[in-house]
């Protein structure tokens, strides 16, 4: 092929096209860089962190930053990855998330990261956020107590040209609004058929009446590494 | 050789951890020829002896659970979070979104089917701290266990990685917080 354009990740030689991130020219690759922010049909966020790689010793997040010809990316490395568990831990202790009592416990992103990490423990003093629960609408749930501030739900519900969602607020403040007169979800133009409703990595936001089809200890991270399932292209 | 010397307890916990624990089932028979136990409810021993490794099950939510968490830690080599409520206070935990006198309140004075609606106040009883905590904000924690409860392989992989003196690990199948 002419006029391919190269990086390498881990020492792998891996192609490019013009215009692709380091994020999306791995994957087409076959190669798992950890992420939750980034959704490959979604503009990309660049908040998670979780995806930063080494670029010609440079610290950048694969997500964001374009590939360009020759680059060499450091990804699966030991420092990297313990930066990530490190990462991963501060937004366990930044919320409260209680895997036995979570009806996404096993299809939690956030979870399958942890397991993926090899992540123990939460390492951190907890914060106890106080954050709250909208259970006003009839079809789901929003539980900000699970919410890691990814901004899926935001960015997938712009695209439908609803903007349901947003992030407001700063430090612990900071938290998912919902766009409505009362603030409430059952006042505003979410419908249970949006994508912002599936489209939430954790357990924030859920749609009622699914919780438990399939049990605990059957669901899709109890038995596959998130590095294959991601791989796999399907985030649902 | 002496046995390596365990003592287990649970702080705020429900006793599910010890529950897997005893899920090694004939395990515990291999396991009893290296291990001996000091202070465990196995053992009813009341107070924590010198001990090698201590295992650690619940959060810390009330004055007595700090002592206890304290003299374990004293006398252990090697401390381990059990479960997710040592490590994350796991479902004691939840109360800490509502403030502890609204807690005792709706427990023991407005409660559907109170009877004799009065807050405990035995001077025996361990006085509630205002929020229940993971241990390692308290001492340093050596090893984790994370589950809901772990399961007894999860006690079987790493109790015999260290008594054979290898640096315990938990494979991905192992590791679950729920």
């Amino acid at each position: 092929m002419t006029g391919t354009k190269h990086i390498t990740i881990d020492g792998q030689t891996v192609p490019f096209e013009e215009g692709q991130t380091i994020m999306e020219a791995a994957a087409a690759a076959g190669v798992y860089i950890p992420h939750l922010c980034h959704h490959p049909e979604f503009t990309p966020h660049g908040s998670c962190k979780l995806c930063t790689v080494k670029v010609n010793g440079r610290s950048a997040s694969s997500c964001t930053f374009p590939a360009a010809e020759g680059q060499e990316v450091l990804n699966n490395s030991d420092e990297l990855n313990a930066d990530r568990k490190r990462l991963t831990q501060m937004l366990f202790v930044e919320g409260n998330h209680f895997c036995p009592s979570c009806e996404k416990s096993g299809n939690c992103q956030l979870q399958a990261v942890g397991y993926h990490l090899n992540m123990l423990d939460n390492h951190y003093p907890h914060f106890f956020a106080l954050r709250d629960v909208d259970a006003s609408h009839p079809d789901v749930l929003v539980d900000r107590n699970r919410c890691i501030f990814c901004s899926l739900c935001v960015r997938a519900s712009h695209q439908e040209g609803k903007d349901v969602f947003g992030i407001v607020g700063r430090g612990i403040n900071k938290h998912l609004a919902v766009n409505s007169e009362s603030g409430k979800l059952a006042d505003s133009d979410l419908s249970v058929d949006d994508r912002a409703a599936h489209i939430c990595p954790t357990g924030a936001i859920l749609v009622r009446g699914t919780a438990f089809k399939v049990p605990i200890g059957q669901r899709l991270y109890d038995h596959h590494d998130i590095d294959e399932v991601s791989l796999g292209a399907s985030h649902e | 050789m002496s046995k390596v010397r365990v003592a287990t307890t649970s702080l705020a916990g429900c006793f599910g951890c010890h529950m897997s624990f005893l899920d090694l089932d004939e395990r515990l028979v291999p396991l009893a020829d290296v291990v001996e136990f000091n202070r465990s409810p196995i053992t009813d021993i009341k107070h924590c002896g010198p001990c090698d490794i201590g295992l650690i099950e619940g959060g810390v939510c009330n004055a007595e659970n700090v002592h206890v968490l304290r003299e374990f830690r004293n006398n252990c080599k090697i401390l381990v979070a059990v479960g997710a409520c040592a490590i994350n206070g796991g479902l004691p935990a939840m109360r800490n979104s509502v403030p502890l006198e609204a807690c005792l309140r709706e427990a023991y004075l407005d409660g559907i089917g109170v009877e004799n609606a009065h807050i405990p106040n035995d001077p025996e009883l361990p006085l509630l701290l205002n929020k229940v905590h993971p241990i390692h904000e308290v001492v340093k924690i050596d090893y984790s266990l994370p589950g809901c409860p772990p399961s007894a392989d999860v006690f079987w992989k790493f109790l015999t990685d260290l008594i054979a003196g290898r640096e315990p690990g938990l494979d991905y199948d192992l590791v679950h917080y729920d």
